[in-house]
């Protein structure tokens, strides 16, 4: 496995993450994407038999360390107000963003 | 001797005596902050001035006043004759990618950095329960991702004590670097591939990643979410376990926090080392990487004084009783950077996309047609290039198409990783190890600039730490000498699960056997040029 990210994918992926990018950065970002899978690509060289399970996580989640499920029991949160007041632009308690791209149905 | 010099525990029992008041305790740490700081970290600071060459910079917020009036009133509790806790009147400083309610809390991003915590993180709030007096937030590599702190959006970043034109080390560059300069005894971190052990080897204090689920990640703006573990940074051994146990435990915030009982640290410290196993790896000497150009793996040894320096402490440790097992096999210790650069990767571009512009943060001021521009200037604007660089990789590898030859691949290889620790730990194979010995990192502090820009050769400065995150286990970093380029040395100590009170019994044990010796005696040269 020797494939680099093309031009085309890096496109794709700057689409996919939602960032606008200049030309400069556009140009470091994808030389140091395909300068990380000649790293990854070392995984390849690892004899893995078929039975080799996943690890998600290090340290097994036993039930005997495993928090109990809590009761569903309603709490009162922090305040509304002082956690909208975070938000850029909000307007009698909604978030306000713009104009969000829609096709009408017919 | 300064106040802001002195270790936690001692600090703690003068205060509860009344020997010092709290308040003493905070206007010496605050003047010593004023004396080696410089100007904290800020977005747009403009050109570097030849006076930010010789200073710290750990801290991007400094709540000098909130601590004040914080030491009052511990002082204010002694006088009632109450307890305040553990760490009473003890200054200590929170990386600034833990939520502490009413601190800007900015990830050291400039997609935060107008983000006010609405809440505290559960092991910051321990440590102010616990009579703790918050100096304020340091400085780390941009929501943590980097070995040398750099990457932060506010500058100037930190500078390393020792020797300012090098680097502090990374993510907890800022918490290692207070700690080591006596600008508050302790601070909060957080470790996803060696950020608490990695900067505390280049700035010669200790530092643990405890077990994954030891400490609470509520309130932690996360990164890699199955490696993240927050923890101490301090002075010494004992001011480390006296921190862990203000922090560890069980949180009904947290459900991957462990439900266990946490023992009492400080019991047992100085029980000494007879007896206990300790192993060498040969698979710790060497460090393997891609060649920039060609791709192809090469190996080289680790400096020759590091490993020197951890002969040494195996043979201090056999002169205190301990049975030292060389050879150990840890073969796929290598793979940790690969593997990371895939599993941190995916967990990253996850957390991340919560970084919108809608519900807080920053959000793009130019003038935007629809709420997907508005997305796109908003994160082109607001996320450094480490960030976007973990964004990218995280949606390719783990994308339909590529998930299996690259995402379900390293968790397999992780297993590998893991397997090599159990198998060095299992108490009835063959190696039957409390802990194994190892170098922190294959070089001392490398200077500033010198790495910065390559994002895979910084990434192998983690290559003896991250193995640990993989597996879930402990690891705890301590200085183990000075380097001829009069830098620090770190070497390393990891564990089974929760294996944490032997690993500190083992470094306190190297930390009294080589009290007197010479390199005890060396201080950063900060303090020696500015005091």
């Amino acid at each position: 496995m020797s494939e680099e990210i093309s031009s085309d994918l890096f496109t794709h992926l700057v689409e996919l993450a939602a960032f606008e990018l200049s030309p400069e950065e556009a140009k470091y970002l994808h030389q140091q994407l395909n300068n990380q899978l000649k790293s990854i690509h070392e995984l390849e060289a690892i004899p893995l038999d078929e039975q080799t399970p996943i690890t998600s996580h290090g340290v097994p989640f036993t039930p005997a360390i495993s928090p109990p499920i809590r009761e569903d029991l309603w709490q009162p949160s922090i305040h509304s107000v002082e956690i909208l007041s975070q938000a850029p632009e909000t307007d009698e308690g909604y978030l306000i963003v713009p104009e969000i791209p829609h096709t009408d149905l017919e | 001797m300064e106040l802001c010099d002195l270790p936690a525990h001692q600090i703690s029992q003068m205060v509860h005596q009344r020997i010092v008041s709290a308040a003493e305790v905070v206007e010496s740490t605050l003047k010593r902050i004023s004396e080696v700081d410089g100007r904290p970290g800020s977005l747009d600071s403009g050109d570097i001035q030849p006076e930010d060459l010789q200073n710290v910079h750990a801290f991007i917020t400094l709540n000098a006043l909130g601590a004040q009036d914080r030491a009052r009133e511990i002082d204010q509790i002694l006088a009632r004759g109450e307890d305040p806790g553990l760490l009473a009147g003890v200054p200590y400083t929170v990386k600034d990618i833990f939520c502490v309610r009413g601190t800007p809390s900015t990830a050291a991003s400039r997609i935060l950095a107008n983000f006010v915590a609405p809440y505290t993180a559960t092991p910051a709030s321990r440590l102010e329960a616990a009579g703790g007096i918050m100096l304020g937030k340091v400085n780390l590599d941009e929501f943590t991702y980097g070995s040398s702190s750099e990457s932060s959006a506010f500058q100037p970043c930190p500078r390393n004590p020792w020797d300012t034109t090098r680097v502090v080390g990374g993510s907890s560059g800022g918490s290692a670097a207070a700690v080591a300069a006596g600008e508050g005894q302790l601070s909060l971190g957080t470790d996803t591939a060696g950020s608490i052990r990695q900067p505390a080897a280049f700035c010669g204090v200790v530092g643990m990643k405890p077990t994954y689920g030891r400490v609470s990640r509520y309130g932690l703006i996360a990164f890699g979410s199955s490696l993240d573990c927050p923890g101490p940074v301090a002075r010494n051994v004992t001011d480390a376990a006296l921190m862990l146990n203000v922090i560890a435990g069980a949180d009904p915030h947290d459900s991957t926090a462990a439900n266990m009982n946490v023992p009492d640290y400080m019991q047992g410290l100085e029980k000494g080392v007879r007896g206990m196993r300790i192993g060498l790896s040969p698979d710790y000497f060497r460090i393997t990487f891609p060649d920039s150009k060609t791709g192809e793996i090469q190996q080289a040894s680790i400096d020759e004084e590091i490993h020197q320096a951890v002969l040494r402490a195996a043979g201090r440790l056999a002169e205190l009783g301990a049975d030292i097992v060389d050879n150990v096999p840890m073969p796929h210790t290598h793979f940790g950077v690969p593997v990371y650069f895939v599993v941190s990767r995916v967990e990253a571009a996850s957390n991340l996309h919560r970084y919108d512009g809608v519900k807080y943060g920053y959000r793009t001021p130019d003038s935007v047609e629809n709420v997907r521009e508005m997305y796109r200037k908003t994160r082109g604007q607001g996320f450094g290039i480490q960030p976007k660089l973990r964004i990218l990789m995280g949606i390719y590898v783990s994308a339909a198409q590529y998930s299996a030859q690259y995402y379900n691949r390293a968790l397999r290889v992780r297993t590998l990783i893991r397997r090599d620790f159990e198998q060095a730990f299992d108490q009835h194979g063959k190696y039957r190890l409390d802990a194994l010995l190892t170098p922190t990192t294959p070089t001392t502090a490398f200077p500033i600039g010198d790495v910065y820009g390559d994002s895979v050769l910084m990434q192998y400065a983690d290559q003896m730490t991250v193995p640990a995150n993989h597996a879930g286990i402990p690891g705890l970093s301590i200085p183990g000498g000075i380097a001829n380029d009069g830098l620090p040395i770190g070497i390393q100590f990891l564990g089974p699960d929760f294996s944490e009170a032997n690993l500190l019994r083992i470094a306190r044990a190297y930390e009294m056997i080589t009290e007197s010796d010479e390199w005890r005696k060396r201080k950063p040269k900060i303090l020696e040029e500015s005091i």
